[in-house]
């Protein structure tokens, strides 16, 4: 596969989301004969049943596009479950019109934190967005007594998440919103520029003029927001907020980024990769539940995934100097 | 003399002030217990933190060399569910099954009695040690950054855990789980030395909790040998600068896969006590994610630096030690349930981002860019 690619006289971009593209047929073919030999029929073929996957790759997909944004400056966001669950717990709570507002407010509320505190205290964001993290949650227990809350979502919400236009699920157009800012940002805006350059080298982008405290704040409050639109929508989706609804995101949006072509130092990747690793994950936790495949065995296949791929082509080079 | 006091004092500098916190807030926990000092809360104390201690140890390792190991909970749990079926301390000749994939294998037995129980445990802290080898040869051989390759491994080594235990359950051996979770004292009259530990000059150590003789046993005899050792020097060259340390001809490959290893048998250690201690085996997955992140903020908390370079697993052991005594504060002090996550992660928060002072010290904006 990799001689293909190479064959293909691909860019380093473009080779991971190639090749990422390449798995993802390869794992809808397998599901397929699978299907096809067990139950006579191809449901994973159906454009209904395809529909319905991106509707729940959405949410991983908008978390996921805010993700990439803070690995972009080679930092990362381990705060992304409990802001979620925040937002979606205070939009129940608060109802009504500004339901969707106030889980926006909390999402880019605690992004921005994160970012201050990432940019002006320096303390490392693996640490500090944990401790975030451990605030929201303490916080979210304090309001909620430990239980889960007994709000519901709002119409507005349901419909976001949960109704369609012309056949096509809501969810995904906002996912298809929030993919285009983030890809103008990246690519049309200097903003995107100054992204990639604190990635790359976060002391020559200061030296070229850079404001890269201020970039890096506005990663963060990106990624917050990213985190809340996706709680208000899952809070939509499932009709309530409950505690713990954040924690299946985190891992896997991280997988997916890094799977798309991302570079986990920062610097490089592009949207479209992140795009296509959500569908990936998405697709592949579908085909093994198709199969009946129990959670250990998902784990399994799921782990040695992300390590085969990135074998294939997310190796690091050689330190030698 | 007394100037190499001060300089080695200025280089351990967080591990000093891990120990004088950690000392002020034990202190402190003590004087204001209603019982006072006693060994039954010291025992009850050293139980609920050996677990966290070995896993800080393990993340301590990787992040000397500038990684993060995402899979210590996850590796920790595995070995624990492993434990529940090796150390059982069933009758010699009991067949070792499992059924996999509706096939039932079968792996031999192991003696019954002691050697049983011993050989259980040394394959327990092989597993774990292996563990740690994997996510060594993925992260040197495969060239993927640590903590994403950690991440995949950490969603294998959960599989196998929930493939083990789907629920809760097994056993492990009473007399075990009484010996290493108590005094010395008891310690001694279990396993029948010193006189069932009457001997009299036994009696002034009797009231010590074995955990943390345990505790202090791995981290003399397993890391202060590995520090010294040329590999744990390497492993401090590598978080510094590793091109450097390529460039001065050391094994960074081979460092790089014992550290690893090493992290790999803390994790087993600490699933092995965590087995012994709940007498079962479980794969909790979010106990596992919680041991991960309370292991990173033990290791910031002890003076270890993300950065990599300094720290030592020491230090590790005392943050874990603070993060354990902060929860201990909220039973005294009657702090409503609900509100102690929220405390436990503002003094987290509050914790980390003291370390925010080298910023106000920084003379040339360019040293803030590491």
């Amino acid at each position: 596969m990799s001689a293909l690619a190479g064959g293909l006289k691909l860019s380093r971009e473009d080779r991971p989301i190639a090749i990422a593209a390449l798995f993802l047929v390869a794992i809808l073919i397998a599901g397929t004969v699978y299907t096809w030999v067990r139950f006579g029929s191809a449901p994973l073929l159906s454009p209904t049943y395809l529909l319905l996957q991106l509707q729940i790759g959405a949410f991983l997909g908008i978390v996921a596009a805010g993700m990439m944004v803070v690995i972009l400056i080679s930092q990362i966001d381990l705060s992304t479950p409990w802001t979620l669950t925040a937002a979606a717990m205070m939009a129940t709570a608060v109802g009504g019109p500004w339901a969707i507002p106030i889980a926006l407010g909390i999402g880019l509320a605690v992004g921005i934190v994160n970012g201050l505190g990432i940019a002006y205290l320096r303390v490392p964001s693996m640490i500090f967005t944990l401790g975030v993290n451990a605030v929201m949650r303490g916080l979210m227990v304090a309001h909620t007594g430990g239980f889960a809350p007994q709000t519901e979502a709002t119409p507005l919400m349901r419909s976001l998440a949960a109704e369609r236009t012309f056949g096509i699920p809501n969810a995904l157009f906002v996912w298809i919103a929030v993919s285009v800012v983030i890809v103008l940002i990246l690519r049309r805006a200097p903003l995107g520029r100054y992204i990639y350059a604190i990635g790359n080298k976060e002391a020559a982008a200061y030296l070229a003029g850079v404001n890269t405290k201020f970039v890096t704040v506005v990663c963060f409050a990106l990624c917050g927001l990213t985190a809340g639109i996706a709680g208000a929508l899952l809070a939509g989706y499932s009709q309530k907020a409950y505690q713990g609804m954040g924690d299946a995101y985190l891992l896997p949006s991280i997988a997916a980024v890094v799977i798309g072509g991302t570079n986990i130092l920062g610097g490089r990747g592009r949207y479209l990769g992140t795009l296509i690793g959500v569908i990936l994950i998405v697709l592949l936790n579908s085909v093994l539940s198709i199969m009946d495949m129990p959670e250990a065995g998902r784990q399994v296949i799921y782990g040695s995934v992300i390590i085969l791929m990135l074998l294939v082509y997310g190796r690091g080079e050689r330190v030698t100097s | 003399m007394g100037s190499n006091l001060a300089i080695r004092l200025r280089q351990n500098f967080g591990l000093a002030t891990g120990i004088v916190l950690f000392c002020v807030v034990y202190l402190g926990y003590h004087l204001s217990h209603p019982k006072g000092f006693s060994s039954a809360v010291l025992v009850q104390n050293s139980n609920e933190v050996f677990t966290l201690a070995m896993v800080a140890m393990a993340q301590t390792v990787p992040v000397l060399m500038a990684g993060l190991d995402l899979s210590v909970g996850a590796l920790m749990t595995m070995v624990d569910c492993f434990a529940s079926y090796l150390m059982t301390g069933a009758a010699a000749g009991t067949p070792l099954a499992m059924d996999f994939i509706g096939i039932r294998l079968t792996f031999g037995t192991l003696p019954g009695g002691v050697p049983g129980l011993l050989l259980g445990m040394l394959i327990c802290l092989g597993i774990g040690t292996l563990g740690g080898l994997l996510n060594g040869m993925v992260v040197v051989y495969g060239r993927i950054q640590p903590i994403i390759a950690t991440l995949a491994t950490g969603a294998i080594y959960i599989g196998v855990a929930l493939h083990l235990r789907p629920q809760p359950g097994g056993k492990i051996d009473d007399d075990l789980n009484w010996a290493l979770t108590n005094s010395l004292g008891e310690f001694a009259s279990t396993v029948h030395i010193f006189d069932d530990g009457a001997a009299s000059w036994f009696a002034p150590l009797a009231w010590i909790p074995t955990p943390f003789v345990l505790l202090a046993l791995i981290a003399l005899v397993v890391w202060v040998p590995f520090r010294r050792s040329v590999a744990g020097r390497t492993i401090y060259a590598i978080g510094s600068a590793e091109g450097a340390a390529y460039m001065s001809g050391l094994a960074i490959d081979r460092a790089k896969l014992i550290a690893f290893t090493l992290g790999g048998f803390f994790a087993g250690c600490g699933g092995v006590f965590l087995a012994i201690q709940t007498s079962s085996g479980n794969a909790d997955i979010p106990q596992a994610g919680a041991y991960t992140l309370n292991s990173i903020a033990a290791v910031v908390i002890g003076g270890t630096s993300l950065l990599g370079g300094t720290g030592s697993a020491i230090g590790s052991i005392f943050g874990a030690l603070i993060l354990r005594v902060i929860s201990f504060f909220f039973r005294i002090f009657d702090i409503a349930p609900l509100l102690q996550p929220l405390f436990e992660g503002l003094i987290l928060l509050v914790a980390v981002s003291i370390s925010a002072v080298r910023v106000l010290r920084i003379k040339n904006t360019l040293e803030l860019f590491r």
